[in-house]
């Protein structure tokens, strides 16, 4: 075991003190998802910096499974390959410790529940507040079974994050949303990500309806990957997801070594912060 | 190290599980993404009312006797017995099931709650290919729309079930991620369902899977317990004393071991794969080897690293090479009332061969486990005695790998 009881471990940065600070600037959050060692946790690390630097307003880092059935194919195959070339969760929790030292933004872990209960749900919270993560989002981990892990976050202040998605009916959305902590994960469209160009039929009724049930900012994922696209949701939501796309540029960039895919998806984020506003 | 105690039993015994919440003791559950939620309330409701519906019992009866050919009878393994030198062997014919195993008992169960939900469209994953044809036998039957997702080993190693499935009209998808495994096709035929969920419903094949998979699927394929303790009161006038099934993901044990866990006189067996040894990546035994862990939506017995991820598996058999168990398997295990044991690919084969010889029936590779358990064991016990073995389907489809593999162990000269 690392620095179980580090005593220079930070304590978790508050999602709430990062969504106020937008909101008085008048901007939306552009929040990316990057795969935790794909291609290595070297770059990982370099790309959270990028994304830092481009003005990412938190920063979801997920960690590879091997039977990720909440996942599409981008970023399961990203995931395949970052346990192919070694990852682990001490690894994974070493390098998150460097990372949440250097920047500002918030980093939650995307993380299958499988491997929660496989640790122990007390170690691996235990861990995740030690690295100094902002929180939790556990996509196969519905309202129903999540009563422990709910209770073992907030006794660590780590924020848990909750899905609501289109077949959800709206009773449960609302009690998702309620229960919902640091924010709400709002999925656009069942199941399907990729580029769009227009909103899915009944996402600003959604989004705003499901604005009114919570107090925490409602964030939304649809396959984001250009400006345009931020730009609309901006108008909806409180921020907007950015995942299969980051995941297949890392992808494309791998080649170049750490400080190449750093430079490529800052100067590719960018563009994507200015437009959410 | 003392034995860990066994948990309590509810108030009606060992068989009053799941609960509402799809818990067997600690286990089962529903670890899913939230798309997926809906979907499975709407199914179990679908299915609760189905169940109090008498035409749909009366509907699913006749499909059993007319198109399945059931009940399927309980044959005395004679030259098998004698060679084993103990007690009486006796298979339940699944094999003589229409398509050739258990597994077509769900797949008409589950068509027919499809049609109920109004789904049209109907996907499934296979590991051996016998589910993924049962599933298309029934599309077919049904007029339902039909996709099957298998892993490209398996699309290799089950070749002749690949035909049928297509010639009876299901697309089949090779899955080339992962292990190219059943494991993988659940994963890609789950991945189906949370962009289909509206229109589709996913005929899961064993009792794994999230509340309310693991109880459909065993009352669906109770019909072989049932029949089996009919079948011994009437023809042998009494219980079996012992009943042996394998176990991979678990649906024919489940079937035939859910009607007989409150008879405490029968002994019950459920023989997992050992594959080539008890070495991690060597085997697919979970409830041997595995620990507590969350797959593919439920709490069971798994396979994994103490990371969390999915070891690799092996067996000989592809319909038990799969990282994980039922839940209910893993409440009988914890709860003492089924034994679980294994098997090496190398036993499997011997049985697969003494059977063939013996009593003039091809067994799958999955059912060798179990006959290989069940020689070793008849040696040693009285000649009164009667146990039972599942004889979960038949061997066709292993024909060409079990030559491969002869002619590898030959030396590879007719490779």
């Amino acid at each position: 075991m690392t620095s179980h009881h580090d005593p220079m471990s930070q304590a978790a940065k508050p999602l709430a003190a990062t969504f106020a600070a937008l909101a008085k600037d008048g901007r939306k959050a552009l929040a990316p998802f990057v795969t935790a060692g794909d291609p290595d946790l070297d770059t990982t690390l370099a790309v959270l910096e990028a994304l830092d630097r481009a003005g990412a307003a938190v920063c979801e880092l997920g960690v590879p499974y091997s039977d990720p059935i909440a996942d599409g194919p981008v970023i399961q195959a990203s995931y395949t390959r970052a346990l192919a070339a070694g990852f682990t969760l001490e690894k994974f929790f070493e390098m998150v410790r460097k990372a949440t030292g250097r920047v500002k933004m918030p980093i939650l872990a995307m993380v299958s529940y499988s491997i929660i209960y496989r640790r122990g749900i007390d170690r691996f919270v235990d861990d995740a507040a030690a690295a100094g993560l902002a929180g939790l989002v556990v996509p196969d981990l519905p309202l129903e079974e999540s009563d422990v892990l709910d209770a073992t976050c907030k006794g660590a202040s780590l924020a848990l994050v909750r899905l609501v998605t289109p077949t959800t009916p709206p009773e449960r959305a609302a009690e998702i949303a309620r229960r919902s902590t640091g924010f709400l994960y709002c999925v656009s469209v069942a199941g399907v990500t990729g580029a769009r160009t227009d909103l899915p039929e009944g996402l600003v009724e959604r989004v705003t309806w499901l604005r009114t049930k919570t107090d925490v900012p409602v964030l939304v994922g649809f396959g984001v990957s250009t400006p345009e696209q931020v730009k609309l949701l901006s108008g909806v939501a409180d921020g907007a997801i950015v995942g299969s796309a980051l995941v297949r540029r890392v992808g494309e960039l791998a080649a170049e070594g750490p400080e190449g895919v750093a430079k490529g998806v800052e100067n590719w984020l960018a563009d994507l912060v200015k437009a959410a506003t | 190290m003392p034995s860990p105690l066994s948990p309590p039993l509810p108030p009606g015994g060992i068989s009053q599980v799941p609960d509402i919440h799809g818990r067997f003791g600690r286990f089962g559950g529903r670890y899913v993404p939230e798309t997926l939620s809906a979907a499975l309330d709407q199914l179990q409701a679908a299915y609760d009312e189905a169940r109090s519906d008498p035409s749909f019992q009366a509907e699913l009866d006749q499909l059993l006797a007319a198109f399945v050919g059931r009940p399927t009878p309980l044959l005395f393994a004679k030259r098998l017995t004698e060679y084993a030198g103990g007690a009486q062997i006796w298979f339940k014919r699944e094999d003589l099931s229409h398509t050739g195993a258990h597994k077509i008992n769900n797949t008409l169960g589950q068509g027919l709650l499809a049609m109920r939900m109004g789904k049209k469209r109907i996907i499934a994953e296979t590991g051996a290919g016998q589910h993924g044809v049962a599933t298309a036998t029934a599309c077919a039957r049904f007029g339902l729309d039909c996709v099957v997702y298998m892993g490209s080993e398996d699309v290799r190693r089950q070749e002749p079930n690949v035909r049928s499935m297509r010639m009876m009209g299901a697309e089949v998808r090779p899955v080339e991620s992962g292990s190219r495994t059943l494991r993988d096709a659940i994963n890609e035929a789950m991945r189906d369902w949370m962009g289909s969920v509206e229109t589709t419903h996913y005929i899961i094949g064993s009792v794994v899977g999230p509340h309310p998979f693991p109880r459909i699927v065993r009352d669906f394929q109770s019909v072989i317990g049932k029949e089996t303790l009919v079948f011994c009161k009437k023809e042998l006038g009494r219980d079996p004393d012992c009943v042996v099934a394998c176990v991979g993901g678990g649906s024919n044990a489940a079937g035939m071991f859910y009607p007989l866990v409150e008879h405490k006189g029968i002994r019950l067996v459920g023989v997992e794969a050992g594959g080539r040894s008890a070495k991690p990546g060597d085997h697919a035994a979970s409830l041997s080897y595995g620990n507590a862990g969350i797959l593919h939506g439920s709490l069971s017995y798994v396979l994994q690293d103490p990371d969390g991820q999915t070891a690799d598996v092996h067996s000989v058999s592809a319909g038990l090479d799969y990282p994980g168990v039922g839940p209910e398997h893993a409440w009988w295990h914890d709860t003492k009332r089924v034994e679980y044991t294994s098997v090496t690919d190398a036993e499997a084969l011997d049985a697969f061969d003494l059977v063939a010889r013996r009593e003039g029936i091809l067994p799958a590779l999955e059912t060798s486990h179990a006959l290989a358990w069940t020689v070793k064991e008849a040696a040693r016990r009285p000649k009164e005695e009667v146990i039972v073995v599942c004889m979960s389907g038949r061997g066709d489809k292993d024909a060409a790998e079990i030559a491969r593999l002869r002619s590898l162990e030959n030396g590879g000269a007719h490779a």
